[in-house]
């Protein structure tokens, strides 16, 4: 019994994590049609940025909430500089967008293994999350329990900032019609640079939030970009509720297919993507057929 | 003669005369990969860069071909029947993925085929009795075609070369055919092409088949030449990796995937040799063509080509925008 | 046309005919003159990473501790990054092979690696030493040109299962590895040892190599009293985190990657208690070693784990081979066979020497993860000597049962 609830209380975790993690992807893709085959590496730099914060760096620790944040700023900054350096140029070309952002994972790639060498970096999990939670006979981390908390109030954050301002209403605009929103005077190529940044800087978060659990290693971006091709192709592009829910649901495939499926472990996540990639093409929540 | 027409005589005389002026075995075998990996990026072109459909999955096909090869001839046939019946294996898994994929068309086709890459590549993995695992298959011997036998490495060059010519041929053909403009028609207009009565999805399935034979050959040369195939041949980096040879040499043009090719093989295996971080290198190069030529390297030297030949001579009153021919 | 010979020309050509006259005398010394070549096939890039540049910076601390000499010889070194791939591979030992003429080439890092040139390396008589642990190379299908001064992927985890039969009492226990021949291969081993000494696995748990949350695994570990993990790469370091995140308490024993001295200094306190086997340990009381480490601390500042310590042996055992031909390289089979009938007592990992299928027998170590002046530690409390890669097996009778994989030794029901 013990185990089925392991299970499912770790298949909603391992969603938190999932949902940060592709929420940045699913909301450049929707807006900017833009693959952003990078997003593996931001999650990685951001990764590796924060875990050095905590680590510390010339003798000054920070705390891990200071470092992650500091780690998403200056992720998110370097989204917004390559959008507007590179990808601003290539509006619709979508070879061209494929090589521009697979050439700056190499670069991106490399540059970890320069920087941080090849050795794996741990980061410690805060020290108010240390410690488990006991549920009767169940026993969790806290720290896994807080992942799904920040990822609920990520959500809410995004569901207000897309919901409840002009700035979320502009990007809705543009997610539906990018034409239509030009004409009616929204400055789409400056909202492309907000939202790739915002989408730049959400990878990173996910990154750092998850170090304690994944720990840092190179390698750790192409590991990570499939999981979130999962989720936004299940889950459907430009939604965010269809992002969170593809992601709770890709945990739960992930957590059960693996447990009780162990032959078709390395099948259990691209099988259901192919399934519904046939069926329902636009995912399960997507506004358009991709 | 044309100035092109030129170049590529001169290209193909280079070509055929390589084992004497490139001395050395070593780099006779990278010329030997870089022309089947050609073969292999020219058959992923068809599709990516003719067809508009780019596929992230195409290792898997190779794969799938390379381990046919490989697990016949273990089983005590000949390279003949060998070569043969994996070519064929590599065609109806072409036809499988092409009705898979096929149902969708942009974002959803690349996810599909990125699904299906992904797939073949776990399957490589746990099917342990027929693929060998993560050991992978070892081929013992290279064919002896009318008795020249392909382990010499000239040898193999050669028989790459022919295979490279004829395959450059077929896309020639291919492209000027009717079906090649059909294809393209439906990459640039599909719904036009079906209100004209083309059948929009039988091109495509068509243009999937011709991409597989090209694969497959790619295949089963690369497979004789490293006499190993392993899941890592398989994986999402192998399938990017090829996509990149036709973006950055030109999608959508004959001769950009070879370019493209050589650029990615040549940093690959002799620039790694000088220079240690040479994937960030690769990646710079990536970028550095997209900032600089972001239709291709060939296309993009083409135009520069033309620009400073026009320079050269000073037409009054030529008005030199608009419509540059794609080459 | 005749050319006029000048006296110009004339002194040229006598001065060149006296320096060619003057260079040919002292034969056995040009021979020589020519540099030892050495290639190392490592991965400095991408995921492998991590290893490949450990394993050079092992074979490159015992170049300048030998001041690139070898037997009175210069040693010419080139190293050659394969990418991590097969074909990359094979690419790469042609370079070395065709092109920079090596005469001896250590390396490659992965198993799969190396399957993809053991015939090519057999066909063209180069001697090679490599860390990969596939236990075929030296058993079922081995390959004359190689030599294995590290372990096969079960040497260690024989002794391991001994131990934690005999001497941490555990009976029951549930493995848990990577899903590929070296975890299958480790984890055979394991249990074929654990078993003969009364103990029983209940479940084997192979995770495929990309796993990001251990966690639907984890949640299976139940009823045991120990565990064996056999993890490589950056894998041990998450797989203990999210072990500990668990709340399992159960001793965790492990082998040669999994408890690496070079992961201590990534490791955290989750890693405490781990037992592991494992062929090199930092704190082996041997003049080498204490060399070695220094050197290690000083060039790289970090402590060298079981990647260096492997590749500096390769070194010795070329340098051994090469004196014991006098120097002399041209034939390849001799060069071979004088590596292969190297023993040496001094080295970072103690005694050892080479079975007749080129296959290293030596010490295994057994190590406690520790905490000393607050840093961690891996404290040796029980050392195997002589181990081969059969353990107390029969070579025949080992070799005739099929080579350990996911069902091979099946479970007990």
């Amino acid at each position: 019994m013990t185990f089925w609830l392991v299970l499912a209380v770790n298949s909603i975790t391992f969603g938190g994590l999932l949902f940060l993690l592709s929420a940045g992807f699913s909301l450049i893709f929707g807006l900017m049609r833009i693959p952003n085959l990078t997003h593996g590496s931001l999650f990685m730099l951001g990764a590796y940025i924060g875990a050095t914060f905590v680590i510390g760096m010339l003798g000054v620790k920070l705390n891990f909430w200071l470092a992650a944040l500091l780690a998403t700023i200056a992720v998110a900054m370097l989204g917004a500089l390559a959008e507007r350096l590179l990808l601003r140029r290539l509006p619709g070309d979508q070879m061209a967008q494929v090589l521009v952002t697979l050439g700056l994972s190499f670069m991106a790639a490399d540059f970890c293994l320069m920087v941080w060498g090849g050795d794996p970096l741990s980061v410690n999990t805060p020290a108010t999350l240390t410690g488990f939670a006991r549920f009767g006979a169940l026993v969790f981390p806290n720290y896994r329990l807080a992942i799904i908390v920040i990822a609920v109030i990520v959500a809410i954050a995004l569901w207000l900032l897309l919901e409840r301002t002009r700035l979320g209403a502009m990007i809705r605009a543009g997610v539906d019609d990018p034409d239509m929103a030009r004409v009616v005077g929204i400055r789409v190529s400056q909202l492309f640079t907000i939202v790739f940044a915002l989408g730049a800087g959400l990878a990173a978060f996910a990154g750092i939030i998850g170090g304690p659990i994944l720990s840092v290693y190179p390698g750790l971006d192409q590991d990570m970009l499939p999981l979130a091709l999962v989720v936004v192709i299940l889950g459907g592009t430009g939604s965010l509720l269809g992002s969170f829910v593809g992601s709770i649901i890709v945990g739960f495939i992930y957590n059960f297919g693996q447990a009780l499926l162990p032959e078709l472990a390395y099948f259990v996540l691209f099988l259901p993507m192919l399934l519904v990639l046939l069926l329902r093409p636009q995912g399960l929540f997507g506004r358009h057929v991709p | 003669m044309s100035q092109r027409v030129f170049a590529l005589l001169v290209a193909f005389v280079a070509l055929v005369t390589l084992p004497y002026w490139m001395t050395g075995v070593y780099y006779v075998n990278v010329a030997s990969q870089i022309l089947f990996y050609a073969i292999f990026a020219l058959g992923l072109n068809v599709l990516a860069g003719y067809g508009g459909l780019v596929s992230l999955g195409h290792a898997g096909l190779f794969g799938v071909t390379a381990y046919a090869t490989g697990y016949i001839l273990q089983l005590g046939f000949g390279h003949t029947f060998s070569i043969i019946a994996a070519l064929i294996i590599g065609l109806v898994a072409m036809a499988i993925y092409a009705v898979l994929s096929l149902r969708s068309t942009g974002i959803g086709f690349i996810m599909i085929t990125l699904a299906l890459g992904e797939i073949l590549w776990g399957l490589a993995y746990r099917w342990i009795s027929l693929t060998g695992g993560d050991n992978g298959l070892s081929l013992k011997t290279r064919p002896e075609p009318f008795g020249f036998s392909l382990a010499d490495a000239n040898t193999f060059y050669y028989a790459t070369l022919v295979v490279f010519l004829l395959s450059l041929a077929a896309m020639t053909i291919f492209v000027r055919s009717p079906l090649g403009a059909a294809l393209m028609g439906t990459r640039d207009q599909p719904r036009r092409m079906n209100a004209l009565g083309y059948h929009v999805w039988a091109t495509r399935f068509y243009a999937c088949m011709f991409s597989g034979l090209l694969t497959a050959v790619s295949a089963v040369l690369f497979v004789y030449y490293t006499q190993f195939i392993s899941p890592q041949t398989l994986a999402l980096t192998s399938s990017a990796e090829v996509l990149l040879m036709v973006i950055s040499g030109g999608a959508g043009t004959l001769l950009g995937p070879i370019v493209g090719s050589a650029l990615v093989v040549v940093v690959k295996t002799v620039v790694s040799g000088f220079i240690e971080r040479w994937n960030f290198l690769l990646g710079a190069i990536f970028v550095a063509i997209v900032i600089l030529m972001p239709e291709g390297l060939v296309p993009g030297s083409t135009r520069l080509w033309r620009m400073a030949w026009r320079k050269r001579k000073p037409r009054a009153g030529t008005v030199t925008g608009g419509a540059e021919a794609k080459s | 046309m005749s050319r006029k010979v000048t006296r110009r020309t004339f002194m040229a050509g006598t001065a060149a005919g006296v320096a060619v006259a003057a260079f040919k005398f002292p034969t056995p010394a040009i021979a020589q003159a020519a540099p030892f070549k050495l290639g190392l096939l490592t991965v400095k890039t991408g995921p492998l990473a991590q290893g490949g540049i450990q394993m050079e910076q092992g074979i490159v601390t015992f170049l300048k501790e030998k001041n690139y000499t070898f037997a009175g010889r210069k040693v010419e070194f080139i190293s050659a990054d394969t990418g991590g791939n097969p074909a990359g591979t094979k690419t790469k030992a042609q370079e070395l092979i065709e092109r920079d003429k090596v005469d001896t080439i250590v390396g490659p890092l992965a198993a799969f690696e190396l399957l993809a040139i053991t015939d090519y390396i057999a066909q063209q008589k180069t001697p090679l030493l490599s860390l990969a642990a596939a236990e075929d190379m030296t058993q079922r299908r081995p390959n004359p040109y190689f030599l294995r001064a590290s372990a096969t992927s079960s040497q260690a985890m024989h002794p391991m299962a001994d131990f934690a039969a005999k001497e941490l009492k555990l009976k029951k226990m549930i493995t848990i590895s990577e899903d590929f021949a070296f975890g299958y291969e480790q984890m055979g081993g394991f249990q074929q040892t654990f078993e003969d000494n009364g103990g029983r696995i209940l479940k084997k748990l192979w995770p495929p190599i990309v796993t990001p949350d251990y966690t639907p695994y984890l949640a299976q570990i139940e009823g045991v009293d120990g565990v064996c993990q056999g993890f490589a790469g950056s894998n041990p370091l998450r797989f203990m985190k999210q072990y500990a995140a668990a709340g399992l308490k159960f001793p965790v024993v492990t082998g040669e990657t999994g408890g690496d001295d070079a992961l201590l200094r990534s490791f955290g306190d989750e890693a405490l208690g781990l037992y592991s086997a494992c062929p090199y340990t930092l704190d082996l009381n041997t003049e080498s070693n204490k060399r070695f480490v220094a050197a290690m601390n000083k060039d790289y500042s970090v402590d060298p784990g079981f990647y260096c310590a492997g590749l500096y042996v390769n070194g010795m055992v070329v340098e051994a081979g090469l004196q014991k031909t006098g120097g002399k390289s041209d034939d390849k089979t001799a060069l071979m066979a004088a590596m292969k009938s190297v023993t040496l007592t001094d080295t970072p990992r103690g005694a050892i020497k080479f079975d007749h299928l080129g296959n290293v027998v030596g010490d295994i170590f057994i190590r406690h993860l520790e905490k000393a002046n607050g840093k961690l530690v891996n404290k040796t409390v029980k050392t195997y000597h002589d181990v081969s890669q059969f353990w107390t097996y029969d070579e025949k009778k080992f070799l005739e049962q099929p080579v350990y994989s996911r069902d091979f030794p099946p479970l007990k029901s």
